[in-house]
């Protein structure tokens, strides 16, 4: 018994990464950033809004929160579909109230299947970010390039053309990406997507048609991971997410401006047991005079120059 | 396959000889931070596969990426905070990938063990020479960075053959972290007769098993390390024990996580009569002065039975 020999070689065991796609850098070797007013920490608050097919396809793979019963699985199709009828509306007041403006990453399929609810996010000066078509597009591997190239097309293009809006940012379903994935959304006309959690602030992403930005949207923070996979309380996910801002606004005060990123879905903390703790969440954000609650495009607009400035 | 590993023999935590630990200890505490380097497109391993999505498994890959961009630096400050000198649990592929963050370790005379070369190179299928190049690779890996060569193991991804212990103890190795079944080190029984025994590493206390397996909250992980310190430090008046953290830079440092851990060892540190130290010095002063009575014990044991 014995392995191929191929797995006892190193071909990319060398300084930095083991890929192209970004240099290697730890956080705190980089330039302390300044964010408007002398704020410590730019806090970026995403809802997406979602589709999940009654009918999955679950191909290349099956994306979280997709239905798992056999067909006609109800319970999670209607559950689903709540935050887009229920949950996204007590969102919008919540946000309303405590003045502070989220990013929507927005399925595009939405675009046509509720224009309402379109037009209610609209109402409000938020950024739109590309979101796929649904919740059962997934960008991975094993998908055609040609067929993945025509899905981001179609997605942005519907998103662009009925909210009239530039949609710069795009965060795939699942996080999850294809090998082509940066190169189709470069030449798509995307700015920026929050795929790679691999950082806590920005950074150049390489593709063979230009750069990206990478603008992490944390994992380990979103309200469907604690809540629905790791099943914790609404209760401590908010403690949760007051606890990390605790942590960076301590850091920024000797290591320059932080930023925390927190993905929330209406489907998740929109039901009546849950709002209070998002609401909790909002209120404690909008009190903090160290904070800057900013929309991602925000974010990079700031954030861009002094990288710059800091590169020869 | 056999139905026993055979390293060591059932041997009772009652009446065993008493261990005393430097100083009136009464808790051998050591930190072991896990810096790992994944592979983005590893070879595949017939046995186990490194990621849960296709080619490039971006989320698993990307939060990895995260503990050395980020998390480490973090977790560093907080362990010199508690005068913590890590026990690095070490890929030793990360002295190529990042030697920034193997100097930064060295610098605090941290003491570095290996973890294999890359965390998705799982010792599954491999044989025993192949084995022992990874191993004997790993050691030379990191005594060529650090100057020192490396005494402990913990096999990458905890990936083992049945020969993995013997041959790292032919290797020259000490300690192995990979046994879960004692709170005290022990004398293990490897094919070429070396002294070499295991340290208690924690299963249930490592942050990864922790989070990610048990999925607990954030606070309760400071509270558990609490709780078993509270218990180990009382036994600890009859014979010393052994009380292990082990972490990983990105599952500790996130920044809704690192408080819990930093005032739980706020609080072990806080204690009197804690041996705050590395796996190396466990394992060194435990075979200077307690391995042989706990060999003899163990073969009277026997010879009862």
């Amino acid at each position: 018994m014995a392995l191929d020999a191929l797995y006892l070689e190193y071909p990319k065991r060398h300084y930095g990464m083991d890929h192209d796609r970004y240099e290697w850098s730890m956080l705190t070797d980089r330039p302390p950033v300044s964010w408007p007013h002398g704020k410590a920490v730019a806090v970026w608050f995403n809802v997406s809004l979602q589709h999940f097919p009654l009918d999955p396809a679950g191909k290349p793979v099956k994306l979280p929160g997709s239905m798992v019963m056999p067909y006609p699985d109800l319970r999670h199709y209607t559950l689903r579909d709540y935050g887009n009828r229920v949950g996204v509306y007590r969102f919008l007041d919540a946000f309303s109230s405590y003045g502070i403006v989220p990013s929507f990453a927005i399925n595009a399929c939405l675009v046509e299947r509720y224009p309402e609810l379109i037009d209610a996010v609209l109402e409000c000066e938020c950024e739109i970010i590309g979101h796929s078509w649904s919740m059962d597009t997934p960008h991975a591997g094993g998908l055609e390039r040609a067929d993945e190239a025509a899905l981001v097309a179609r997605s942005l293009d519907a998103l662009r053309t009925r909210t009239g809006r530039p949609v710069r940012g795009w965060l795939s379903p699942g996080k999850l990406q294809s090998a082509n994935t940066p190169e189709l959304l470069r030449e798509n006309g995307i700015e920026y997507f929050c795929d790679w959690v691999n950082d806590e602030l920005p950074y150049r992403f390489h593709t063979e048609s230009g750069d990206l930005w990478s603008l992490p949207l944390s994992f380990e923070l979103e309200d469907r991971f604690v809540i629905m996979d790791n099943q914790h309380s609404e209760a401590s996910w908010a403690q949760q997410v007051i606890d990390a801002l605790q942590f960076l606004l301590e850091e920024a005060s000797t290591q320059g401006g932080r930023l925390l990123t927190v993905s929330l879905h209406p489907w998740v903390l929109g039901q009546p047991h849950r709002m209070r703790h998002l609401e909790a969440v909002l209120s404690h954000v909008a009190a903090e005079p160290r904070a800057w609650c900013a929309t991602p495009h925000g974010i990079l607009d700031v954030f861009k120059p002094t990288t710059t400035k800091a590169q020869p | 396959m056999k139905d026993d590993p055979g390293y060591y023999d059932y041997w009772p935590y009652r009446s065993r000889p008493t261990i005393r630990w430097p100083n009136g200890a009464r808790v051998a505490f050591w930190v072991a931070p896990n810096i790992e380097f994944y592979e983005l497109d590893p070879p595949r391993n017939p046995h186990r596969a490194p990621w849960a999505h296709p080619f490039p498994a971006v989320p698993g890959y990307s939060i990895r990426d995260y503990g050395n961009r980020v998390g480490h630096m973090r977790q560093m400050k907080v362990l010199e905070k508690y005068g913590v000198r890590g026990s690095i649990s070490l890929s030793t592929a990360l002295c190529a990938h990042h030697p920034e963050i193997i100097e930064l370790c060295r610098e605090r005379d941290w003491e570095f063990f290996t973890h294999g070369i890359y965390n998705t190179r799982y010792t599954y299928g491999m044989s025993e020479e192949q084995e022992r190049a990874m191993i004997l690779d790993s050691i030379e890996t990191i005594e060529r960075a650090v100057g020192r060569r490396p005494v402990g193991y913990l096999a990458p991804a905890l990936s083992h053959s049945e020969v993995t212990i013997d041959l790292f103890a032919e290797l020259g190795g000490l300690y192995t972290c990979d046994l879960f079944h004692d709170d005290q080190p022990t004398p293990l029984r490897v094919r070429g007769g070396q002294r070499f025994v295991s340290v208690p590493y924690s299963l249930e206390l490592n942050d990864t098993i922790a989070y990610v397996v048990n999925k607990i909250e954030p606070r309760r992980y400071g509270q558990i390390i609490r709780d078993a310190f509270d218990r180990l430090y009382a036994e600890g008046t009859q014979s010393g024990t052994v009380m292990c953290i082990p972490t990983h830079n990105y599952q500790v440092s996130c920044p809704h996580r690192l408080k819990a851990f930093e005032e739980a060892l706020e609080y072990v540190t806080g204690h009197s009569d804690v041996w705050v130290t590395t796996g190396r010095e466990i394992a060194e002063y435990y075979l200077a002065n307690h391995y042989d009575a706990a060999c003899a014990d163990i073969a009277a044991r026997r010879k009862e039975a």
